[in-house]
């Protein structure tokens, strides 16, 4: 019995030295990853700081044919660096875009919806401007807010108005054909409840991780999306290149 | 004799390969690992254009990609794993290639059906196949449903095979069947006695909840990783619902040439951000 015991204390130690050992590995692996992450970014500054003082000249001229809408997501935490996301715009507006969805997860950046409008003297809502092609001129830009109430939730709403159109006003009954949707139905009813603007071509993450929090879901089928590190390290020259990059996209949209 | 030594020699080669593999589960395995990973399966023609192969030879070697990743996210301990086989958009293909698809299709579920000998049911895999069933053939379909009811005991993973699939249709469906379900509770018995006042303080009548139960990816948590091969950046129509806290992961390699390493850098990085995703999901 006690030689039986004696075999099971030292397999239970070597079993908690074999753990520890397996996290020391896992901690120096993630090390290794923290290491590739430092000098990734490290060139990404550098390439960076020679994208904005024009030193290479494949990204000076852009051309924006294709970049008709613009999203930006950014994380929730971020989004109250109010002069940031100004920043941001100007930048853009400096560019060219014309278009770009401001986009949260909890509503922050509808909030300071009227601090953005009042620093950015060449920016109007989408709402407001509407078809106004006259907005359209130089380093006009038009903006569009959006958070997570204007994805799913829209989606749930447009099945109510949808029910209520095609189901309750013809007061169906159990006999009667159920009418059958289309996606271009579903899609009207989305834009009458949610966000109306259109698909953007460009989405711009800017936080942690590679993920869209939530974008309205139905407006994101064929859009890039980018990752662009954390709003607070945002620079020119990585917006100038992500850019140029998605000028240079050929999409096939399935074929 | 020289061939028993070159046999010796390869399985020497994958027995040293997968403890290796092994070891290096058992330490990512310190950290969280995700439960459920999509993956969207590009470059299988450029693959096949790349090293001048036939076409047939692309989507095999894109097979033999899928079986190896399958195997080793079982490995890891992943419990769902869902493929972007094919996407209603695919339909504008051409006739030839879009009947090569499918004759490759039909040969991954035959040998699903195989009872004892399938892969699927070897290591308890229950399949399920995702998507808009009826835009396929009737024989394509009625051997997915076979598949589905064959592998339904299965308990060990789950693999979800979209197919016929985008979001924009699975949100189409969704809206649709709410609709019809929130019109027949509303003829069936208790409903049809509210009266108006009664029916207004109950808008709406159909909840978010009540979508998300009508969607074909309901029978599976969202994914905690989507990986699309091939290094393009979108999603392209694929699970736009299910991933608002999924970490998105573009790999530069085509398809037929994603490999461990590519799974292992995806795990690291989901490991870094675990934390940070955990509180969207809350979130959201």
């Amino acid at each position: 019995m006690d030689l039986e015991d004696e075999v099971k204390k030292v397999y239970r130690w070597i079993a908690k030295i074999g753990n520890l050992g397996l996290r020391v590995l896992w901690y120096i692996l993630h090390f290794v990853v923290r290491i590739c992450y430092f000098a990734h970014g490290t060139a990404r500054v550098l390439e960076s700081y020679l994208i904005s003082c024009g030193l290479l000249k494949k990204y000076k001229d852009l051309n924006l044919r294709n970049l008709q809408y613009l999203a930006i997501v950014v994380e929730s935490e971020e989004a109250y660096q109010t002069p940031k996301v100004i920043e941001l715009l100007q930048w853009l507006a400096t560019i060219g875009v014309k278009h770009v969805c401001l986009y949260d997860m909890e509503g922050v950046l509808k909030k300071s919806e009227e601090a953005i409008l009042e620093k950015l003297s060449n920016a109007t809502l989408f709402k407001v401007a509407g078809e106004n092609d006259s907005l359209l001129d130089k380093e006009h830009i038009i903006l569009e807010f959006a958070s997570l109430t204007d994805g799913k939730e829209a989606v749930a709403k447009a099945a109510n108005l949808l029910f209520l159109k095609y189901f309750k006003s013809g007061n169906l009954g159990g006999d009667e054909e159920e009418p059958i949707f289309t996606e271009p139905r579903v899609a009207e009813a989305i834009g009458a409840i949610g966000c109306p603007g259109p698909d953007p071509d460009l989405l711009l993450v800017y936080g942690p991780a590679r993920c869209h929090l939530g974008f309205p879901p139905w407006r994101i089928r064929y859009t890039e999306i980018v990752h662009m590190g954390p709003l607070k390290s945002m620079k020119y020259g990585s917006l100038i290149k992500a850019i140029y990059k998605f000028t240079t996209v050929h999409q096939n949209y399935g074929t | 004799m020289e061939e028993d030594t070159v046999a010796n020699a390869i399985q020497l080669f994958g027995n040293v390969s997968s403890f290796i593999r092994k070891f290096i589960f058992r330490i990512l395995s310190v950290g969280p690992i995700p439960n459920h990973i999509a993956f969207i399966m590009d470059g299988n023609r450029r693959y096949a254009k790349k090293w001048n192969l036939d076409l047939r030879v692309g989507y095999k070697a894109g097979i033999l990609a899928l079986i190896c990743m399958l195997k080793y996210c079982m490995e890891l301990g992943l419990k769902y794993i869902t493929i972007y086989a094919f996407s209603i958009d695919n339909f504008k293909r051409r006739p030839e290639e879009i009947q090569n698809v499918m004759d490759t299709m039909r040969d991954i579920i035959e040998g699903m059906l195989k009872e004892e000998s399938s892969i699927v049911n070897q290591h308890g895999v229950r399949v399920y196949f995702i998507g808009n069933l009826r835009l396929l053939s009737e024989a394509l379909r009625a051997a997915a449903e076979k598949a589905m009811n064959v592998t339904a005991k299965n308990d060990k993973a789950v693999l979800l095979v979209c197919l016929a699939y985008t979001s924009s249709n699975e949100i189409t469906h969704a809206v649709q069947e709410s609709c019809n379900d929130a019109n027949r509770a509303c003829h069936g018995g208790e409903k049809s006695e509210i009266k108006e006042e009664e029916e207004e303080e109950q808008y709406p009548i159909i909840k978010l909840v009540d979508v998300e139960r009508q969607m074909y990816m309901a029978v599976a948590p969202d994914p905690d990783i989507l990986i699309r091969s091939s290094g393009e950046t979108r999603l392209s129509n694929f699970l736009l619902w299910q991933t608002t806290s999924c970490l998105l992961y573009f790999p530069k390699a085509l398809w037929p040439e994603l490999g461990l390493r590519h799974l292992v850098w995806a795990v690291l990085n989901f490991q870094r951000r675990h934390s940070y995703l955990e509180k969207k999901k809350k979130q959201s």
